[in-house]
């Protein structure tokens, strides 16, 4: 660090700093910098990278599949909602060397099924994150700041939602809509993101607001909505982020619920996967384990997994959980 | 060894972190006499709170003793175990922490706390005994005695300093160590609370060891001074001498950087610089890169901590003129 | 330099925070933060506030930059040419006075965002009142950098507020104060959470910047012997009162109201040959909760009255030399 030896010193008026390159740049170059330092701290945690690792193993799913589809794979046998594999006398079929993880009872290939649902929950998870990450973000902070009723009204709107059973609510609004993944996405999104996450995003926002810079910034001429997007929203990110990975996990476990219970408009999916198998009598076909367990055991582990990425945040964004 | 109720020498410790290794303590070599108060007094990170911590074994998981030892009469404090230690701490050394008005618990009474202290470390004394006993305690610090039944928040912030002090010196111990007991109180209650621990230091014969930043209130309670910078002791003397006769530039610098309200409105002195980074200190003296007098052999030896004349010992190789 | 030209003029200014009290019951007690005081600051000449907690010295600061909104009273500011009542502006007038009185806040670690590199920190007066392209106040702040001793203001301009010492902090804060070019700096304890050996260096900056740049400060204390180096004058408050107010050191040598004088015997002397005297005081300090109509400092003094009792609390008159007291016995 540059000592600072001189008390008054001062260049002449006119000597101008010449940056070496653009504001604009410059800030990426520190966006990285702190990205690095945060992925090492994040690093030092086994449960943040066991969950990352397995994140990183289905996200590899999600891509192959369309690799494989374009050259290993016959679209007529392998497509995971029509292929069907007409050399073998009678579905569903144990694994083979040609079907890994065998067929479903309408023929189709299990593993096929399996890569190519990743890519739906991928999706599903990211859209409903980022709905929520938004609205928890954005509704924390403007109920912090502003209290009164306007923070009354949302408070207790999330008191509603946490009240009410999720699931329950989704297998009536299923009934009257037809449901789609989108849909789906952003609906969780929203339940979300009015719902537990505000709450704490909020008191989070609070803790913020009553701090020494903001009042620096009001004595500067700040604005309200200066003070909530340039220094409140940036300190409630990190813990957004957070919340972030637990609305994943409820997205992708919802989905699997409401496709077990056939209700969702979805083409395929682990959830729909496993409705198939009870749909068809095999479920509590222990034999036919290739039904049940490769999709149930996907949805725990990548559910799981986001969570375990969100306790290594958690870490991260709450120093007082680190270790020194 | 007559005379001393504590002595230490060449007492190390260091801290492990994550940025390194902290040389919070080198080679601190002291005595306190029987009834005697030594005054530390140093900037932040200087390390007089980890002197502190030291001598009672009060360590955090990350720190480690390096080397040296801690005499109390005879008995070498560091090679005690953890149970020894344990009899030792509150019986004859008690300590006053920094900000310990929040050492109080909030939802137990304050005398109930005392009573608890006594419980645990004099165990023969029956319930009765024990009040009585906090009575006294409350009435030698200037509490009412009828405040024992009440709750922290009920105290002011000068009562429950005062309660702390009940407490520490609930067990009858050789020697206190207060550090920054009067930091967070006004100038009027400071003074106040400073004469009675002082009359209280005189009635029970008990040794101090008093911690502060603020050199003033060290000059007004201390018979001897021990100047600390970087983890080591720069200068130790009688109060008067440190004061008119300092040997150390450090120390010089320090005096001449505090103002003063009595006297003419003089010059302050700055001392460039900053403290330095104890994870990667200067070598040889660790005041050099400050010290207007430095010379070679103070960046490559580090001076010796020895008596300069009539019990004055600093660690300099350029000592001040020892005149007027 | 003094001049006779009030910058800051405050009249019967009052801050009462109500004490439970709902949205539809009258509240009943109230806290007499500050509880209708007068001062002049003039051109040029410093003013010290000082005092205990409790005192007030601190809301006072933040009424005179509108952090919170006066009960009653009138602050006069000087602004533009004319005096205007900052104490009521509301919406674009108040954005607009803040460019003439800022803040250097007592915490160095709290009153910096830590996500904000220190280019957006300082550059923030200027981007918040949309003064100069981004060019402009990329030059602005690396002058300023200069002047507060942070050089090379490259290497300074996007540290963040972790990588940088407390008194690099403060000096970053008192940068971000002065490049609007205020007129008036309200300093609320700006070198107590500071190292002494820093101290010196943050407080001759604050004194050659104040006359490199025209600046006059009100600076709040609790500490006594900082003050004396601060300030021309000095003002002491108790319990929302302004209890004695004169030059710096004519106050520090010759009190005239007993609670100063017990302030100042309760200062330690960093000498220990010094014999220090006992304060002469009576108990503690209160809350300045529905104070009794009559002299605030009544249970306290030393020398009370019965006119102490049976009067309000007795207004500031000038004893000679501009040194006020309010005190009926002195």
């Amino acid at each position: 660090m540059a000592q600072a030896t001189k008390t008054i010193g001062g260049p002449s008026p006119e000597s101008v700093v010449a940056l070496e390159m653009p504001l604009w740049r410059i800030r990426l170059r520190l966006l990285w910098k702190s990205l690095r330092a945060n992925a090492a701290l994040f690093a030092e945690n086994p449960i943040g990278l066991v969950g990352l690792a397995i994140i990183f193993f289905f996200f590899l799913m999600a891509i192959a599949h369309p690799i494989l589809m374009a050259t290993v794979w016959d679209r007529n046998v392998y497509h995971p909602v029509m292929g069907i594999d007409q050399t073998i006398p009678f579905h569903p079929a144990p694994p083979s060397p040609t079907h890994l993880l065998g067929t479903a009872p309408l023929g189709r290939d299990i593993l096929s099924q399996l890569m190519w649902s990743a890519k739906s929950e991928f999706f599903l998870g990211t859209m409903a994150a980022l709905v929520t990450l938004v609205i928890a973000t954005t509704v924390g902070a403007v109920s912090a700041f502003y209290g009164g009723i306007v923070d009354s009204l949302f408070m207790r709107l999330a008191d509603l939602i946490i009240m009410t059973p999720v699931v329950t609510l989704m297998i009536v609004l299923s009934t009257l809509m037809n449901v789609t993944l989108i849909e789906l996405a952003f609906l969780v999104g929203i339940l979300s993101g009015f719902g537990g996450a505000t709450i704490v995003i909020k008191s989070q926002a609070l803790t913020i607001k009553v701090r020494t810079f903001i009042e620096a910034a009001r004595v500067a001429g700040g604005s309200n909505t200066h003070l909530i997007v340039k220094h409140i929203i940036p300190n409630l990110l990190p813990l957004s982020f957070l919340y972030m990975m637990f609305t994943v996990t409820n997205a992708i476990f919802l989905e699997a619920v409401l496709s077990f219970f056939g209700l969702l408009n979805i083409r395929m999916s682990w959830g729909l996967m496993i409705h198939t198998t009870e749909y068809s009598g095999y479920l509590l076909d222990i034999k036919r384990w290739w039904l049940i367990f490769p999709a149930s055991l996907s949805i725990t582990f990548l559910c799981a997994a986001f969570y375990l990425v969100g306790r290594a945040l958690d870490e991260i964004v709450n120093p007082r959980l680190r270790k020194r | 060894m007559e005379d001393k109720i504590l002595q230490a020498e060449d007492l190390t410790m260091h801290y492990t972190t994550r940025a390194g290794e902290v040389s919070a303590v080198d080679n601190i070599t002291f005595s306190v006499g029987k009834g005697e108060s030594l005054g530390l007094v140093g900037e932040s990170g200087c390390g007089k709170t980890s002197v502190a911590i030291t001598i009672l074994r009060l360590l955090p998981e990350n720190a480690e003793i390096m080397g040296g030892r801690v005499l109390l009469d005879s008995t070498d404090l560091i090679k005690l175990s953890a149970e020894q230690m344990r009899k030792v701490r509150w019986r004859r050394i008690s300590m006053i922490f920094q900000a310990a008005m929040n050492a109080l618990n909030p939802v137990y009474k304050v005398g109930d706390q005392i009573i608890e202290a006594l419980e645990t470390h004099l165990a023969y004394m029956s319930i009765q005994e024990s009040r009585e006993r906090v009575e006294e305690l409350f009435s030698l610090v200037g509490l009412d005695p009828q405040l024992m039944d009440q709750y922290p928040h009920e105290y002011s912030g000068g009562m429950r300093q005062r309660a702390v002090i009940a407490m520490a010196l609930s067990c009858h111990p050789d020697l206190i160590i207060a550090d920054e007991p009067t930091t967070a109180l006004d100038v009027i209650v400071q003074d106040n609370l400073l004469r009675e621990m002082m009359a209280l230091q005189d009635r029970l014969g008990m040794s101090m060891i008093y911690i502060s930043h603020d050199i003033a209130v060290i000059a007004e309670v201390s018979e001897r001074i021990g100047v600390m910078y970087a983890g080591r002791l720069a200068e130790l003397a009688d109060s008067a001498e440190i004061f008119h006769h300092p040997i150390h530039p450090y120390t010089f610098g320090l005096m001449s950087a505090f103002p003063s309200i009595v006297g003419p409105k003089r010059e302050l002195a700055m001392l460039p610089g900053e403290p330095p980074d104890l994870i990667d200190p200067p070598p040889g003296c660790r005041f050099h890169p400050r010290c207007p007098y430095s010379t070679e052999i103070c960046i490559e030896q580090v001076p010796e901590f020895k008596d300069h004349g009539g019990g004055h010992l600093a660690a300099c190789w350029h000592p001040l003129e020892a005149s007027g | 330099m003094i001049s006779t030209k009030p910058l800051v003029k405050v009249e019967g200014l009052q801050k009462f925070f109500p004490l439970s009290g709902g949205l539809f019951s009258e509240s009943r007690s109230a806290i007499h933060a500050v509880d209708c005081i007068d001062f002049v600051i003039p051109l040029g000449e410093s003013l010290g506030l000082v005092g205990e907690s409790g005192s007030g010295k601190t809301t006072t600061g933040k009424l005179l930059v509108r952090l919170i909104d006066p009960t009653d009273g009138h602050i006069y500011m000087e602004v533009e040419g004319g005096d205007v009542d900052i104490a009521h502006l509301r919406g674009k007038d108040l954005k607009k006075f803040r460019r003439n009185v800022q803040m250097i806040f007592q915490d160095p670690y709290e009153s910096l965002n830590p996500r904000r590199t220190v280019f957006d920190t300082i550059a923030e007066p200027l981007e918040v009142q949309g003064v100069g392209n981004v060019i402009e106040r990329e030059r602005r702040v690396a002058q300023l950098l200069d002047m507060v001793g942070l050089s090379p203001p490259e290497t300074f301009l996007f540290r963040f507020p972790h990588e940088l010492s407390g008194g690099q902090r403060q000096r970053v804060a008192i940068a971000r104060a002065l490049i609007i070019e205020p007129t008036f700096v309200v300093a609320d304890e700006p070198t107590s959470m500071l190292d002494v050996s820093i101290r010196t260096g943050v407080m001759n900056l604050m004194h050659e910047l104040a006359d490199r740049l025209g600046v006059t400060y009100l600076y709040i204390t609790h500490d006594l012997a900082v003050a004396r180096y601060m300030v021309d004058r000095l003002a002491v408050m108790y319990l929302g009162k302004i209890v004695e107010m004169g030059d710096m050191e004519e106050v520090l040598h010759h009190p005239l109201h007993p609670y100063t004088k017990a302030l100042i015997s309760a200062v330690p002397v960093p000498d220990p040959t010094f014999e220090r005297a006992l304060p002469d005081i009576i108990g503690s300090i209160a809350k300045p909760i529905d104070p009794k109509p009559r002299c605030r400092f009544y249970d306290r003094c030393p020398i009370r009255e019965k006119i102490c009792e049976g009067s309000d609390h007795p207004t500031l008159e000038d004893k000679g030399a501009k040194h006020y007291v309010a005190c009926y016995l002195v």
